[in-house]
């Protein structure tokens, strides 16, 4: 599709730029540019939740918590010296460019109606969900009634993250 | 009708790169929250036009007022640590 094709490059671009800039503080500023344009292009996709979460985490808690290991370095810390790439990287990291090129020609279209997983397992949630979990949403519902235990310790995950994050960074602590 | 949409996205696609160029040029870290925070605010008009586009715009102007809300916030939190830290614009 090539409506997204402007936003892939300046995805391109954000991620190049936060690679080779070369002091800290502003790739973490071109990380977070990166993580919107990212959203953006998620919302093009129609994938709307995937793209909040991913300006909540990766533009708003990511550069915060980014600034704030900064912040808690020395000065000195904060400018790379970058060793010299090694050939290896340089051959090997285009090969393996090609190869997942390679493969992703092999995928369905997007939206295509005969790929495996609008075949094989959506229909079955969105006929059978309301029945089995008398929930009037399907996301809802795959992700509270069929997936309740994988949400359930993803829930658990982010909470120990929280909590470590606030030992860590709370004022004074002896 | 594309074609237009086409257009406004390139348009502010390269609006974007504008400010980019000050997130990354920016000689205070001023100037590089100022660039994200205009980076989000077309990030903000994007999801409004990708709404338009289709043609779901009461669910895609919630979500770009949620963006701007997070914007609000993430540049607060910045500016508090700045604060904290002692850094002040030259």
């Amino acid at each position: 599709m090539i409506i997204e094709l402007p936003l892939l490059i300046l995805l391109v671009v954000t991620a190049g730029g936060a690679i080779m800039v070369k002091d800290l503080i502003s790739a973490v500023f071109i990380l977070g540019s990166y993580s919107f344009v990212l959203a953006l292009v998620w919302a093009l996709l129609g994938a709307v939740d995937v793209a909040f979460v991913e300006a909540v985490v990766g533009a708003g808690l990511a550069t915060v918590f980014f600034l704030l290991t900064l912040f808690g370095t020395t000065e000195k810390d904060t400018h790379i010296r970058r060793p010299p790439v090694p050939w290896s990287v340089i051959l090997g990291l285009p090969v393996l460019g090609l190869l997942l090129l390679y493969g992703a020609g092999d995928l369905p279209a997007f939206g295509d109606i005969a790929s495996a997983a609008s075949i094989y397992i959506s229909p079955e949630y969105l006929e059978n969900s309301v029945e089995q979990t008398r929930t009037p949403n399907v996301v809802t519902a795959v992700l509270m009634d069929y997936r309740s235990f994988d949400t359930f310790i993803e829930t658990i995950v982010i909470f120990t993250a929280g909590i470590a994050c606030a030992l860590i960074l709370r004022k004074g602590g002896s | 009708m594309n074609t237009f949409f086409f257009f406004v996205l390139t348009t502010i696609t390269i609006l974007m790169l504008v400010y980019f160029y000050r997130v990354v040029r920016g000689p205070s870290v001023f100037d590089r929250v100022l660039g994200l925070n205009g980076i989000s605010t077309k990030a903000i008009v994007l999801l409004v036009l990708i709404g338009t586009m289709f043609e779901r715009v009461d669910m895609f102007v919630d979500i770009s007022t949620g963006y701007a809300l997070l914007n609000l916030v993430g540049a607060l939190a910045i500016a508090k640590f700045l604060e904290e830290r002692g850094e002040s614009p030259k």
